[in-house]
């Protein structure tokens, strides 16, 4: 049977040729980089040469980066490591209601250490609202952390103008960004941007999973959340993951080549889809869908139907998506995306995500229309009473 | 302290006469086959309306008694220490020593009891038993003796070595599995069913399963699920052949053709045909389910009736007078209530109707199911014949 792989949100396929030099570096340029010998010279460069593409795609210095086993340890290590290094300044963090639970449960912990956290309300395309980041701040006020783009909406947050409005008020108060679902379709540049930290993963942009990495603005005070040999400048000890990072390197670099096209593409074909799924009964797209979102992201709600079962049927046709957000499937429970943004209660259970990667192809998309068109109004037969 | 052996009880096997030697070999089998991928070289073998287990090469001694704990037919296991034999005076050397490591607080009462298959052993037992006492007492200026009600009993056997124990752990009790037949077991994955083939196992019944599935209303976690309990069933009653039936064709069927507060009640009659028609295939002698009378809809007098009425073997339903809370303290006992709880769709749920009939008329039922005369003795061979077949080991 043929695969449609439309959950490059939840993950991606690796490229080869960053399956190839993973393989090289587990297998023959093994080497510790704190060795003293020659075969730990070799893994450090693979970590200059990372550090290197990274730097230069953000417009950072190569000190400024760090690496970590993904996405969600650098959203720890930037809320708890700087929370508690600036606690002397202040004791209040803001960030959104929508964000990936690896804010949102970090921020939650950090209630429970004695910081005060404000939830910002978004508006109903799933950005948040800039009057209520003005009216969050305040004197006790030390880190803001709002993602760049929404994992289960796809909707593109206004960071700039945020960051502006927050330095503006205290340019000591730190700004963190997780740019999981946005590396690799953007570019991103944290110094223009006035970010002051910003989280990635690789297994999001074809890369492999468990790395991450970390940008830490060189003026940024933070703690470390693991301890031992000191590597990273003890920033994050622990022998770094050599062949993990050359592998996000490597995938990070090809991502951005010819970007511009990839995304026009991915955009084109996004119209397409919603164009297409939009001409069956009782569907409703979540979020933005013009240029303003992500080129990648459609959250599609279908009345009637709970996304569970038609997940299913579309894995058995081949298609492969997700219901809501690929990491809640562990608590299957309603998507508080859905709610913040005010998703009526008939979609809130019967959404579901497609994302596309690069690969995907306008026959992929045409081929999932049609199976749409032709299991939804069956499905839609048999509910519950 | 290192065992050397296990001298393993049984119950209720003793009282069954002429058929006894059966149910040993049974025992025995079952005790191989609990510790085959057991780390260690075991030998199991009957002697004297025993079951020793003679261990050699490294062996972990959690990791053996976790298994022979879960052997329907086994009542106690005695962890033994063989010594060798090096005249009296340097047993009795052991066996304090073996006191004083296995009994920290020395305040307790005891007894020795002995016994010689070797005749030729210069002490008889009487004699053996008071002068290891002497020994004991000599040492241990704490420890008292209790010929009748003693704390602990010090059991001396006198082989070509001797064999010193005096710790029984509970076995899993029951009978020996493969003594009584095997039946099979209506598997969902809920909390229920698991503890039910637990149950009827423990009796000595091999068991096998059948689970119904409605793709894609349900999903290969919950499926995976399923596997994962019998698994679980497994480790007490032996391997598990285990039937996946893809049950949505007929579901829907009923669906479109039946009233839809009788939903459950007819798909819960078709799921006792199929799996009838496999146990009647395989040799089963009857049918396990998890029903408690009352505890949903589909399991008031009246609903059990409407089932059993399309069975024509019988029904084991051991948990019928259990509380809820009975069956999950017996789940967290066998280890199937966390896997029970994840929360994946069963096919039972899906389509449940708001207020589904409690009482059921079944001439009523029976009416109900004319409506599908069509279809469904198409759709009931195609499901029975589209079955995947898990051999759970």
């Amino acid at each position: 049977m043929r695969e449609i792989y439309l959950d490059n949100s939840a993950t991606t396929c690796a490229y080869e040729c960053v399956g190839d030099l993973v393989r090289k570096v587990m297998c023959e340029d093994y080497g510790n980089p704190s060795s003293m010998h020659r075969k730990g010279v070799e893994g450090e460069r693979y970590i200059k040469e990372a550090k290197e593409i990274l730097a230069k795609l953000w417009k950072v210095q190569e000190k400024e980066i760090f690496f970590t086993s993904g996405g969600t340890e650098s959203d720890n290590l930037a809320l708890i490591g700087a929370a508690r290094a600036n606690r002397r300044a202040g004791n209040h963090l803001i960030t959104s209601a929508i964000e990936h639970p690896a804010i949102i449960n970090t921020m939650r912990y950090l209630e429970e250490e004695g910081f005060r956290v404000t939830f910002l309300p978004v508006d109903r395309y799933g950005r948040i609202r800039l009057d209520a980041l003005k009216n969050a701040l305040c004197k006790d006020t030390i880190l803001v952390s709002v993602m760049y783009v929404n994992n289960e909406v796809g909707s593109v947050q206004p960071i700039q103008e945020a960051a502006g409005i927050v330095k503006a008020y205290n340019k000591n108060i730190l700004f963190h960004v997780d740019a999981v679902q946005g590396f690799g379709k953007y570019r991103i540049y944290p110094k223009r941007l006035k970010v002051d930290m910003c989280s990635v993963s690789g297994h999001k942009i074809h890369g492999p999973k468990g790395i991450g990495a970390l940008y830490i603005d060189s003026n940024v005070k933070i703690k470390p959340i693991v301890f031992g040999g000191e590597q990273q400048k003890n920033i994050r000890s622990g022998t770094e993951n050599v062949p993990g990072i050359a592998g996000l390197g490597l995938a990070a670099k090809t991502i951005y080549e010819n970007l511009d096209e990839k995304v026009a593409a991915m955009r084109t074909l996004k119209e397409h889809f919603i164009e297409g799924v939009t001409q069956i009964e009782n569907t409703k797209i979540h979020g933005m869908y013009d240029e303003t979102s992500a080129p990648h992201i459609i959250s599609v709600g279908f009345a009637g139907i709970r996304s569970e079962v038609l997940l299913h049927a579309l894995e058995e046709k081949g298609i492969y998506v997700s219901s809501g957000s690929a990491c809640s499937s562990n608590h299957p429970q309603v998507s508080g995306v859905l709610k913040g943004i005010g998703a009526s209660q008939e979609y809130l259970d019967a959404t579901l995500r497609f994302s596309m990667s690069e690969f995907t192809t306008r026959e992929e998309i045409d081929y999932t229309l049609e199976t749409l068109k032709e299991i939804v109004p069956m499905l839609r037969r048999y509910t519950r009473h | 302290m290192i065992f050397h052996t296990f001298l393993l009880k049984y119950g209720e096997i003793g009282i069954k006469g002429k058929n006894r030697y059966l149910f040993e070999d049974a025992l025995v089998r079952q005790v191989r086959f609990a510790l085959r991928e057991t780390d260690g070289e075991f030998n199991v073998y009957k002697k004297q309306a025993r079951i020793y287990v003679d261990c050699a090469g490294e062996y972990d001694y959690e990791d053996v008694t976790e298994k022979l704990k879960k052997v329907f037919g086994l009542v106690g296991i005695c962890p033994v220490v063989r010594l060798e034999d090096k005249g009296f005076d340097e047993l009795k050397k052991e066996v304090v020593s073996y006191m004083d490591e296995m009994y920290e607080d020395k305040k307790i009462t005891f007894k020795v009891e002995s016994r010689r298959s070797r005749k030729t052993y210069p002490k008889n037992s009487m004699e053996i038993s008071r002068d290891l006492g002497e020994a004991i007492l000599e040492a241990f200026p704490e420890i008292r003796v209790d010929v009748h009600h003693p704390d602990v009993t010090v059991n001396i056997e006198v082989r070509g070595e001797v064999y010193v124990y005096s710790h029984i752990i509970p076995g899993a009790g029951g009978m020996p599995v493969g003594t009584n037949g095997k039946a099979m077991l209506l598997l969902s994955g809920g909390i229920d069913s698991p503890v039910a083939g637990y149950m009827v196992s423990k009796r000595g019944v091999g068991i096998e399963a059948t689970y119904f599935h409605a793709p894609p209303y349900t999903s290969e976690r919950a499926k995976q699920k399923v596997v994962d309990l019998a698994e679980k069933v497994a480790k007490y009653a032996g391997p598990i052949r285990l039937h996946v039936v893809n049950f949505t064709d007929i579901q829907l069927y009923i669906y479109d053709q039946c009233p839809h507060d009788e939903l459950t009640i007819i798909m819960r009659r078709y799921m006792m045909r199929i799996a009838e028609r496999f146990a009647k295939k395989d040799g089963c002698l009857g049918l396990i389910t998890g029903e408690s009378i009352g505890q949903v809809a589909s399991q008031t007098m009246q609903s059990l009736a409407a089932t059993n009425d399309v069975c024509t073997l019988p029904v084991y339903r051991p948990l019928i007078g259990f509380d809820k809370q009975e069956i999950v303290d017996v789940a967290e006992k066998i280890d199937t209530y966390e896997t029970s709880i994840q929360p994946f769709e069963d096919c039972c749920t899906i389509f449940v109707a708001k207020h589904p009939v409690t009482k059921p008329n079944i001439d009523v039922i029976r009416r109900s199911e004319e409506r599908l005369s069509e279809k469904i003795d198409a759709l009931f061979e195609e499901a029975v014949r589209t079955a995947e077949i898990i051999e759970i080991k």
